[in-house]
């Protein structure tokens, strides 16, 4: 089976995360970067389904120049190959953007299945899939849980709010994941040594064929018009408890009319 | 004035409370026409009209709830061709985001997802990296697809005509390729779900155990409340996993959010951060969660939950 997982990098979430004053997109130079960390149960499914079903697992990210950070590491968790497109011109693209980019490598690597995280925790956007699924005219298994397939046809459970639902269709088809679905693996020492001999192709938009017109910022359908550090919430009443902590927090939802 | 479709979001015809939302956010801006999937729409028609839908375009087909978003995100593209509205207004709940998401291909629009609020020119208020940031967006290609938060805003009346027009049920092939063929339901009594609730009562590390939950779930119902749990609770087995709150669960945004034995950690914020009053019971005062306690109680949650259930109770029959 011929497996792609989509990889993006994003700020850690313990860093310090803000936007460029001078454009209002994402400062990538003010954080340190990270595999978005869906993404790594989107890796460790797709190398589970190929260790049952054969075949290669593909990373595909696109990012700066840094995102190799997070490609060394798929690939020292085990995957075989990888696609890095980075150009100067994708600066800025919102997710409208990055699907059609995205879209355009996966038309040339092909693939069986294509798998990635059912949300970033920069953007959480949570719309990756979905917009892949209809560029690609493929099944659409997002928020999947668990994966079933017999390199024909697909099962997932598709996680809800009231519990899942159980979707069905026929591969090529694209498959986000949620937490829930596996437990990703570490990184071996030989899984690390491998990594560094596996091919990384890096390749702009001109190689894939995408007009840089229609990337980065200045194509991007959404502004961010302006953006400001949300106000620190008003310091509010802690009381200790003594004996009755309960009847004053019943005093102070009954004084907001909460009961 | 100008035509907003809302996509409606109902439970065998009864109309979300998301949805009242979203009408009442599109009244501002326009004139809402409701888009119905599915049968009930005659039942809802007025419940709509109280919140100002001015029509109501009904797609009654039961094929709409078989296949997995393309449907309904091609039933929209062909309103947003036949009708050019100012714009399409979805709940930012899984669904409602990926309808959009597809929708923003179909027709070479913007999406702005999770906006909890809209302003004159319809831009986009959102609050990111888990609510340390406000930023204001706005879509500038197509038609704006905008995803509204549940809670975003409160529901208020304003009469409407609610017109029903029957449109087009046809789905193409393309649409039909990821079909739903089981639900399963996990347990959760008569509870509101988590991401539309009012009031959303969260338990931590801090219960101790699965068996423990059974306070907090007491609680909630107190107050007709949902259940949420933070990742230390899910993962630990104690609570289902699709309750987690937080960066890698669910972002809520309730009227009242209660963390009960949940330390705070930034992940957790993140899901919880705007929510418009927060109350925390934490035996540790250097808790980071009280940070964001508009009340708080320092105490053993085994000693405070119980007393302030009793107290809910007492009063509630006063
Ligand atoms: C990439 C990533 C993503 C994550 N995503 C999420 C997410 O989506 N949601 C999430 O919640 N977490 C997430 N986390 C985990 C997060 O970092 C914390 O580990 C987690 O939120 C801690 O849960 P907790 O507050 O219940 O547990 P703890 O941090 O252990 O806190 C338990 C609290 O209970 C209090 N307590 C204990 N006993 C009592 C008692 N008897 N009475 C009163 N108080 C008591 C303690 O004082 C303590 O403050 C993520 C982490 C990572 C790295
Ligand atoms: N630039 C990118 N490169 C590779 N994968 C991406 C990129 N952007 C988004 N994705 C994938 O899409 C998922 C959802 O992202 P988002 O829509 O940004 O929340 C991520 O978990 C990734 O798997």
């Amino acid at each position: 089976m011929n497996i792609v997982v989509l990889v993006k990098q994003v700020p850690d979430t313990w860093s310090e995360r803000t936007l460029r004053p001078s454009d209002n997109t994402l400062d990538r130079d003010a954080a340190d970067g990270v595999a978005n960390e869906l993404d790594e149960y989107a890796i460790e499914e797709g190398l589970r389904l190929a260790e049952a079903h054969g075949g290669e697992v593909t990373i595909v990210s696109m990012g700066p120049d840094k995102a190799a950070e997070v490609i060394r590491k798929a690939l020292s968790m085990g995957a075989d190959k990888a696609v890095h497109v980075s150009d100067e011109a994708l600066r800025g693209s919102d997710g409208l953007v990055t699907s059609a980019v995205l879209a355009a490598v996966l038309a040339r690597t092909g693939f069986d299945l294509v798998i990635l995280g059912s949300e970033s925790t920069d953007a959480r956007m949570g719309t990756m899939a979905a917009m892949l699924a209809e560029r690609l005219g493929v099944p659409q298994m997002s928020f999947a849980s668990k994966v079933e397939t017999d390199g024909s046809k697909i099962t997932i459970h598709r996680q809800a709010d009231y519990g899942y639902d159980t979707v069905e269709g026929t591969l090529p088809a694209v498959v986000s994941v949620v937490e829930k679905i596996n437990e990703p693996r570490y990184p071996s020492f030989k899984g690390i040594m491998a990594a560094k001999k596996k091919p990384v192709e890096t390749l702009t938009l001109a190689d894939i064929g995408f007009d840089p017109g229609q990337a980065g910022l200045a194509a991007s359908a959404t502004e961010v018009v302006s953006f400001a550090k949300r106000p620190p919430r008003a310091a509010g009443t802690v009381v200790t408890d003594e004996g009755d902590g309960g009847i004053k927090a019943a005093e102070f939802l009954a004084a907001r009319k909460f009961i | 004035m100008a035509e907003i479709l809302v996509l409606a979001e109902h439970d065998g015809g009864t109309v979300k409370k998301v949805t009242l939302e979203l009408l009442t956010l599109a009244r501002a801006h326009g004139e809402p026409s409701v888009v119905w999937t599915g049968e009930g729409a005659e039942g809802a028609k007025a419940r709509l009209a109280e919140f100002g839908a001015a029509k109501v375009y009904v797609a009654d087909s039961p094929d709409y709830a078989d296949y997995v978003v393309a449907p309904k995100a091609e039933l929209l593209a062909t309103l947003v061709a036949e009708k050019a509205p100012a714009a399409v207004l979805v709940a930012a709940t899984s669904e409602g985001r990926e309808v959009a998401g597809r929708l923003a291909v179909k027709t070479g629009s913007g999406v702005l997802t999770d906006v909890t609020g809209i302003s004159e020119g319809l831009v986009g208020e959102q609050s990111i990296f888990g609510g340390a940031i406000t930023v204001q967006s706005k879509v500038r290609t197509g038609t704006p697809i905008i995803a509204v938060r549940p809670n975003a805003v409160s529901p208020e009346p304003a009469p409407g005509a609610a017109a029903i027009e029957a449109v087009s049920t046809e789905i193409s092939d393309a649409a039909k390729t990821a079909r739903l063929t089981g639900r399963v339901v996990a347990e959760r009594g008569e509870r509101p779900e988590l991401t539309e609730a009012s009031i959303v009562v969260s338990g931590g590390r801090g219960l101790g155990s699965g068996e423990h939950f059974a306070l907090i779930e007491q609680l909630a119902d107190s107050l007709g409340a949902a259940v949420g749990a933070s990742r230390a609770a899910t993962d630990a087995g104690w609570y289902p996993h699709q309750f987690q709150v937080g960066q890698t669960g669910k972002t809520v945004s309730p009227q009242l959010y209660m963390a009960i034995g949940i330390s705070g950690a930034i992940q957790h914020r993140a899901g919880m951060q705007t929510s418009k009053t927060i109350m925390v019971v934490n035996k540790d005062p250097e808790a980071p969660i009280f940070e964001l306690a508009d009340f708080g109680v320092v105490g053993d949650l085994f000693k405070v939950v119980p007393q302030l259930i009793e107290e809910i109770g007492k009063r509630s029959e006063g």
